[in-house]
């Protein structure tokens, strides 16, 4: 058995415990243990990816338990892109964590990173829907302990608010998978496939009613429209390098979207056709229109880097609900464009904020004003979608997908509409973010974030920014965006040939269920 | 039976809602300790109902038997919630100690855009 894919999640599942237990005093040693455990999954990933590269699918049987028995993981390109993806947004959040003093600015930072990555990954290798729930909670549990790092009670109310909305939704999710399960008998994704498939027409209103409860489920963990209320306030109020790395948090529910609605509940089979696609693209295309009002609308950075995660969101929904090749071809590149772009601003945000304070209010000028406001200009171009970044690729490509759906003309009607909206929101952000503040006269910011930061929990010894180090992440991430751009002939390749992997799941099912080992 | 677990997981469920939709930590952590056991009855359910037999084979006899899987399911359900019910506590304490306010909503003097 290949034992590399096991690898991304068992290496943080050790490396987290040994932070806490072993090296919870020594903070430098944990820096070098996490960007250690990071690289070396980076390191992981690209075998993983080299592997998944020629269309074969990895099978990983946990306790050597056969298929629809035990549980699997399994590894296909669009998992090993995503783990690729995963690691290497990990690898910026934790540089900038560490360059910016984020990190010793409560406690057990490093640790609960590792404990979240090993629940991102998991969630994206794994091939069994209970398996997923577990996962999804890993990736939670640890989500909230970075969601309040740092403290501060509006940080802290903000974090209960996020608690309950996923606890509900974990709930809604049990109650699906039981729905499911009462209906087909197993959980394991292929299995389940293979039975949906197999089912009489009589027996198929509970697993309807199941499909569109998962369907809900992971709509909240992407943040559509009518169940987005939870980014926004989560999102602006964390720590913005967690915020950025939560970026991947909305694109686990994307992906999972993508899996079971092409895998299990795919377009050729009849009990659910059209079901999925016909509810998720209004929704998406209300959640691009409110995430790019909200842009408009915020009078603090935060908020709106947070609305604009919420509109790529939309754009990417938007392509993943038409379900033909063409339009996940696209999805899969938005998702790696999207990822970037969020974390990007979101990182370029915490670079204002930490000098400026986040409200979109006139400030005397910050230190290092011109790096900082031409990064944010190339992030809300990126973000926009307008040449010469990958969002503009992007968005071509999915307003492209879209010609032949019958909706193609209100999807490019609300795209473009939208991104000029964007456009304008930017535009208004950074013009009072970095050009209205050349008066010297005005009042010295007052800072409003400061009064939440290290209140109660004041670090060890004095925060010790490596100064630069900060900057180094956030032009990676523009770096990443370039590259996305300038070989986007090679990545597209590799999306085309994932969504024509993902819309033939024939090939899936017989690899996970006939052992291919033994 | 199926009618007595039945509106069990319907009470449970109507009743943890209705705790959430009130907004203060306490009835809204109570509200989830409820649908967490409304989900736990449900999954039992899922395996359907039997009475009085084994949750394994008996290669032995020809025996009818339970499905063990969503007695696993449930186990796993139970120890998740667990911990979640922990740390939401926590969470809601020390927001409640830091804001001297129990309401789970964020509008108000701290305003959305805080």
């Amino acid at each position: 058995m290949n034992h590399w894919i096991i690898a991304p999640i068992v290496l943080p599942a050790v490396v987290a415990p040994f932070i806490i237990m072993v090296i919870r005093y020594h903070r430098d040693l944990q820096r070098v243990f996490s960007v250690a455990s990071v690289v070396a999954l980076n390191l992981v990933a690209l075998v993983l990816l080299s592997q998944a590269m020629d269309g074969t699918i990895g099978v990983y049987e946990l306790g050597d338990w056969p298929a629809p028995f035990g549980i699997v993981l399994v590894l296909d390109r669009l998992s090993a892109l995503m783990v690729l993806l995963t690691t290497l947004l990990a690898l910026a959040v934790v540089l900038y964590a560490i360059g910016s003093g984020w990190d010793t600015r409560g406690r057990h930072f490093h640790a609960l990173f590792q404990f979240q990555l090993m629940g991102v990954l998991g969630a994206f290798l794994t091939g069994d829907a209970f398996n997923l729930f577990v996962f999804f909670e890993v990736l939670l549990i640890a989500s909230y302990g970075l969601m309040i790092h740092g403290g501060g009670a509006t940080r802290l109310r903000a974090g209960v608010q996020y608690v309950v909305y996923n606890l509900l939704g974990s709930t809604l999710f049990l109650f699906a998978l039981g729905t499911l399960y009462s209906v087909t008998g197993t959980l394991n994704m292929a299995d389940l496939a293979v039975r949906v498939a197999e089912l009489p027409a009589e027996d198929t209103a509970l697993l309807r009613v199941g499909a569109v409860l998962l369907l809900l489920v992971f709509a909240i963990k992407a943040a559509v429209l009518p169940l987005h209320f939870w980014l926004p306030a989560s999102y602006a109020n964390a720590p913005m390098p967690v915020a950025a790395f939560f970026a991947i948090m909305t694109k686990v529910g994307a992906y999972a979207i993508l899996r079971l609605y092409t895998l299990v509940f795919g377009p050729e089979v009849a009990v659910t056709a059209g079901l999925v696609g016909d509810w998720l693209l209004p929704a998406a295309l209300l959640t691009l229109a409110v995430g790019s009002i909200g842009i408009l609308g915020a009078r603090e950075l935060g908020r709106l880097v947070a609305f604009s995660a919420i509109a790529s969101m939309g754009t990417l929904l938007i392509a993943i609900s038409l379900f033909t090749p063409q339009a996940a071809t696209a999805a899969v590149y938005y998702v790696i464009h999207s990822t970037f772009a969020t974390a990007l601003m979101f990182l370029i945000a915490d670079l204002v904020i930490e000098r400026r304070g986040g409200r979109l209010a006139p400030t005397p000028p910050m230190p290092q004003g011109g790096v900082v406001a031409a990064l944010f200009f190339a992030g809300a171009i990126a973000l926009a979608g307008m040449p010469p970044l990958s969002g503009f690729i992007g968005k071509l490509l999915v307003m492209d997908a879209s010609r032949a759906s019958a909706q193609v003309w209100t999807v490019w009607a609300v795209i473009l509409t939208t991104s000029l909206i964007t456009i304008v929101g930017m535009a208004r952000a950074g013009s009072i973010l970095f050009w209205k503040s050349h008066d010297h006269s005005l009042r010295p910011p007052d800072l409003p974030e400061d009064e939440d930061d290290g209140a109660p929990e004041a670090p060890d010894h004095a925060p010790e920014p490596v100064p630069g180090l900060a900057f180094v992440p956030v032009f990676a991430l523009l770096a990443a965006l370039v590259a996305l751009t300038v070989l986007a002939g090679p990545v597209m390749r590799y999306t085309e040939a994932t969504a024509a992997q993902l819309f033939a799941p024939a090939g899936y099912i017989e690899t996970v269920l006939q052992r291919p080992g033994s | 039976m199926e009618i007595l677990l039945a509106s069990a997981v319907g009470i449970l469920t109507a009743s943890g809602i209705y705790l959430i939709l009130r907004q203060r930590s306490f009835p809204v952590i109570i509200g989830l300790s409820l649908l967490s056991y409304a989900v736990n009855l449900f999954l039992f359910a899922t395996g359907r109902l039997a009475l009085n037999q084994p949750p394994i084979l008996n290669k032995y006899a020809e025996v009818a038997y339970t499905d063990p899987l969503p007695q696993a399911l449930v186990l796993t359900a139970i120890v998740i919630s667990f911990g979640m019910t922990a740390v939401v506590v926590m969470i809601a304490l020390s927001a409640y100690l830091a804001a001297r306010n129990d309401r789970i909503d964020m509008t108000g003097e701290t305003g959305e855009d805080a």
